[in-house]
């Protein structure tokens, strides 16, 4: 029966389902905020991913990656993250109904109490402190800090992967250049984050959990850390083996699986196989398709959307803080749009200009 | 006829707090009365990073999770190791391995390491949490927009930290994560050897970006990871980051205080 389970969830285990379920789970999570945070759901989700691994650690594989030193921190995240959105959830869901009612939220309706620091505060970070400490001390006791082989430049393990939290930038390197997976998108990352106070000035609806009054943001935040950011890490540390294979949860990382390398630039696509010409022999030419759909990307949509269904949003923004807004979600889009056209056409790099080491 | 005899016993609270030398410690009573208790706070250099009262709502555990003061506190901890591991650790390929070894086979029941290393992974949970909860709250909102700002920078910082330090015990682990995370570097446009652009640096034949001049030779020291990676992860991680993470959080804390303490509705 678990055996049988455990073929089950490897055969379907792919990059494309587990991406794909991500996103529908996010989705329903999203759109169906009463439920997904009322007391049944939150349970429902916990049961089955506790169950999950319950069952993941009867297996020796999946015990063995899991129980990594260096990769219990990322268990223990997936948990105190999963439950911290569910509990913000609860609490925006609860000053939705409220709101709706035309009540204080829970926040205001006390946000004219003043309480004294010195006991009231002190005392909770106090407490909140030693029960930190105490997890940290016994965390300590039980778990042996890793400490492999003496460093040794000529023998590289396989996979070598960055420390955990890198492991989201290292699996964009499947789908992206390191130039763009390792050094431009992280810094769109910081400055991203940099210009959301910019980008939502509006400082209404701040001070207290709520949903449905920013749902727009709130969205596109939980969509950038748990599919773009948590996930990534889960599948770079727990599901890439050896020559950064993918394998499922319960597969042996066996070194030597073949998987053949087929990607195809679009410029291969289009003037080979669809049009039969041959490549053209300069760059510009060859690449001059690839080149157009980028910029057709980056200033179609945001133009149509400001005539149409953000209409109220780019005048509330003004021009400049609407063309930045959508850059950068364009580009938060990109890996995502990366990814399926990866899996669905075989497709390497959008642009390839080998000679200039740009590839998109 | 029984009131002398109080007198004369020996009260030990009171010749605590009557002595000179409490006094010249603490300037306020102890009774819960509200003058006292502002003074406590405001008199007390840590504590006056508060102000002496909170919204309601801003105090409680379910509104900040206290994952800011968290992060601080997992901060402190990790100094408090750290230095405790700087007495045994030597930042040189000889040593460096040898010195974390004898950490572990030496020291029965040492957990300073352990400390120190699962400290510095909660503390990467914490500030994310953190970040996760001002979002939640649109406490990034006018006008805090800088302090959220700073608040990127440290958390950048917090990861860097934990990066450069991932190098210091020199084994396989180490060597090669930060090999594989430094290579991204290589790749940056125009600075790195490899990066878009980094070609048209050339005078005539000469090549201006090459792997010993581009930004990865200088994060390493070299070409590979090797004893020049070792001092320079090793100083950036003791001394360097450190530094500027606590200038930027004494602003961050500041900034909390000068924005209108901790958010709450208008």
């Amino acid at each position: 029966m678990i055996e049988l389970f455990k073929e089950l969830v490897d055969a379907v285990s792919s990059p494309v389902t587990i991406f794909t379920g991500a996103v529908v789970v996010f989705l329903l999570f999203v759109t169906f905020p009463r439920q997904a945070a009322s007391k049944g759901g939150g349970l429902t989700l916990l049961f089955l991913v506790l169950a999950f691994f319950g069952v993941g650690l009867t297996d020796k594989h999946f015990r063995s990656i899991v129980s990594a030193p260096d990769n219990v921190p990322i268990v223990g995240m997936i948990f105190i993250f999963g439950y911290f959105t569910w509990y913000a959830m609860r609490k925006a869901v609860e000053n939705d109904r409220r709101m709706e009612k035309g009540e204080p939220t829970v926040e205001q309706a006390e946000t004219n109490d003043k309480v004294l620091v010195f006991p009231y505060l002190i005392f909770i970070e106090f407490v909140v402190a030693l029960a930190y400490a105490v997890g940290l001390v016994l965390w300590s006791l039980f778990l042996k800090a890793p400490l492999e082989e003496p460093a040794n430049p000529t023998v590289s393990p396989n996979p070598s992967k960055a420390p955990w939290y890198f492991l989201g930038l290292q699996e964009m390197l499947v789908y992206f250049d390191p130039w763009i997976a390792g050094v431009l998108l992280p810094t769109l990352i910081i400055l991203g984050l940099c210009a959301i106070p910019y980008i939502d000035r509006d400082p209404g609806n701040s001070g207290f959990y709520c949903y449905q009054k920013r749902r727009l943001g709130i969205q596109v935040y939980l969509f950038g850390f748990w599919v773009l950011w948590i996930l990534l890490i889960v599948v770079g540390t727990f599901l890439r083996g050896p020559n950064w294979n993918f394998f499922g949860p319960f597969e042996r990382w066996d070194v030597h699986k073949v998987v053949p390398l087929v990607n195809v630039n679009l410029s291969d696509l289009l003037f080979i196989k669809w049009l039969g010409w041959g490549l053209p022999k300069e760059w510009y030419l060859r690449e001059a398709p690839g080149i157009l759909l980028i910029f057709t990307y980056l200033i179609l949509p945001p133009a149509v959307l400001a005539k149409t269904v953000l209409k109220g949003l780019c005048k509330k923004l003004e021009p400049v803080r609407y063309s930045i807004l959508m850059f950068l979600l364009l580009v938060m889009l990109s890996l995502p749009i990366k990814m399926y056209l990866r899996w669905a056409f075989n497709l390497k790099y959008l642009v390839a200009i080998p000679e200039f080491f740009f590839n998109i | 006829m029984a009131e002398p005899e109080k007198k004369t016993k020996f009260n030990l609270g009171k010749f605590i707090t009557e002595s000179q030398l409490y006094k010249s410690m603490f300037r306020h009573g102890y009774t819960p009365s509200e003058r006292d208790r502002a003074l406590s706070v405001m008199t007390n250099v840590f504590f006056h990073l508060h102000p002496v009262k909170v919204r309601k709502s801003g105090a409680r555990f379910g509104f900040t999770w206290c994952a800011g003061g968290l992060s601080f506190f997992v901060f402190l901890t990790l100094v408090v190791s750290g230095i405790l591991l700087m007495f045994y650790y030597r930042p040189t390929v000889e040593h460096a391995y040898n010195d974390i070894m004898a950490l572990r086979e030496h020291v029965p029941f040492g957990i300073m390491r352990e400390l120190h290393r699962w400290g510095a992974h909660a503390m990467i949970i914490t500030v994310w949490l953190h970040m996760f909860r001002v979002f939640m709250t649109g406490s990034y909102k006018p006008p805090r927009e800088f302090n959220w700002v700073i608040g990127v920078i440290l958390l950048v910082l917090t990861m860097l930290l934990s990066f450069t330090g991932y190098l210091l015990p020199w084994d396989q682990l180490a060597m090669w994560a930060i090999t594989v995370g430094s290579n991204m570097a290589r790749a940056t446009p125009f600075l790195g050897h490899e990066g878009p652009g980094a070609a048209l640096l050339a005078l005539g034949d000469i090549p201006l970006v090459h792997s010993g001049s581009d930004v990865r030779f200088a994060l390493l020291g070299g070409r590979f990871v090797g004893a020049g990676a070792l001092l320079r992860f090793y100083i950036l991680h003791c001394v360097a980051i450190p530094t500027v993470a606590v200038v930027l959080m004494s602003v961050h804390f500041w900034r909390i205080r000068k924005d209108g303490g901790i958010s709450g509705p208008l």
